[in-house]
């Protein structure tokens, strides 16, 4: 049991790595990754609303909008999977603001530091995706708690990851015409190449 | 009609929304294995945008600043919506290969950047055109790249065989990498390369 949700998360975070294998969330993921301890904060919040959002939406889902879900309210043939999208995006949207308003009251020091990273996450579609996948692969609850972690901290990972390389490389002379993004493209090419590796190993 | 002419074709290059304004790199990469996909996609992404545009430019005058982004978002799913299910009912099969970047369009930032910066300042007639442009100059871009990854990768143009694999007695042998992931990430690097010799004024200093 143990080895199943060891193993979903390692699948999460290295093999089926939200940013470097799927490219999700990719406009914060280059537009933030300028200096490594922005990059750090983004990642942490990233972490804390997909490990929310993920078993919510599972719950929301699997409750309600699966067919035949809704059978305990006496609508057994009841199938509202196509009302799933603008539910997940409010769900998110939710407990984005949520989280802040309860990090603003208790936490003042860590509200301080994601600071405008939290309004930035509703837009970041690695978030709607890991819902998307979820819904997709039919994930039961718990696996849903591993799955959401486990994305999470692949996505900071990568975007951390990122930031470091970036900061190094305002020491070295890049063609002219690919200063900034076009650069900053092919090094997260070359990132994805070598998360590749990984895709061998069987669990 | 020199304005809406202006909305139409600056974002084609000058103000591309991948390779300039780095916007919607997600689907972008994501879907660009094959061309078909890419064209469907493109479509999907043109008529979201454009609409979007619409309505939110028609109801720009009559909403709360404080709520913009909530009624924002629900005009862009609902339109996803429809045109995800309509996918689903006419061209199954690509909309299984898509899987869920369409539902993602709602969280792609062009559409909700160009309503956000466009559409809430100006009237409904040219917002429309813009989210068309818009839509285009990121179609361009998708095609693009899906063309050189299918036919590098696959040796096929929508499916026909343009280069006759080594496998099947031609003489071409597949680069593989190019179906994968990293590949995307470099193609579009290489792009924005080429874009910004073609015009040195889109460069940036670091």
């Amino acid at each position: 049991m143990i080895e199943h949700y060891l193993g979903l998360f390692i699948k999460a975070v290295f093999i089926e790595n939200l940013a470097l294998a799927f490219f999700l969330g990719m406009c914060t993921f280059l537009a933030v990754s300028k200096n490594a301890e922005s990059a750090v904060g983004l990642g942490i919040a990233v972490v804390a609303v997909m490990t929310i959002t993920i078993p919510v939406n599972n719950v929301i889902y699997t409750h309600i909008l699966k067919k035949g879900a809704l059978a305990w309210a006496g609508l057994p043939d009841a199938d509202l999977t196509f009302i799933g999208l603008i539910t997940y995006i409010a769900v998110i949207a939710a407990m984005v603001q949520i989280l802040e308003m309860f990090l603003d009251k208790y936490l003042p020091v860590l509200h301080s530091t994601l600071g405008i990273f939290l309004p930035l996450i509703t837009v970041n579609c690695a978030i709607l995706g890991g819902s998307l996948f979820m819904v997709e692969r039919n994930y039961t609850f718990p696996e849903s708690v591993v799955y959401g972690f486990g994305a999470g901290t692949g996505w900071a990972l990568a975007v951390i990851a990122l930031a470091g390389i970036r900061e190094k490389m305002k020491y070295s002379d890049v063609p002219k015409g690919l200063r900034g993004m076009g650069i900053t493209f092919i090094v997260a090419g070359l990132m994805a190449i070598a998360f590749m590796l990984f895709s061998g190993i069987q669990l | 009609m020199g304005k809406y002419y202006k909305a139409l074709t600056e974002p084609l290059f000058e103000k591309n929304p991948i390779a300039v304004q780095i916007l919607g790199i997600c689907s972008a990469l994501a879907v660009t294995t094959r061309m078909d996909t890419a064209l469907v996609m493109s479509l999907a992404v043109i008529a979201v945008m454009s609409l979007s545009s619409l309505s939110v430019s028609m109801i720009r005058k009559g909403m709360p600043g404080t709520i913009r982004i909530i009624v924002e978002m629900t005009i862009i799913a609902s339109l996803v919506i429809i045109v995800d299910q309509f996918l689903k009912a006419y061209l199954y099969e690509t909309s299984k290969q898509l899987s869920i970047f369409v539902g993602l369009i709602i969280t792609n930032c062009i559409v909700m950047g160009r309503t956000e910066v466009f559409a809430l300042k100006n009237p409904p007639g040219i917002s429309f055109v813009d989210g068309i442009g818009n839509g285009l100059g990121y179609s361009i871009l998708l095609v693009a790249v899906a063309f050189f990854r299918e036919l590098l990768g696959s040796g096929k143009l929508m499916g026909i065989t343009m280069l006759k694999l080594q496998s099947e007695g031609g003489w071409y042998l597949p680069n593989g990498l190019f179906l994968l992931a990293p590949s995307g990430f470099i193609l579009v690097g290489l792009f924005i390369w080429v874009l910004r010799t073609w015009k040195p004024q889109l460069r940036e200093e670091e």
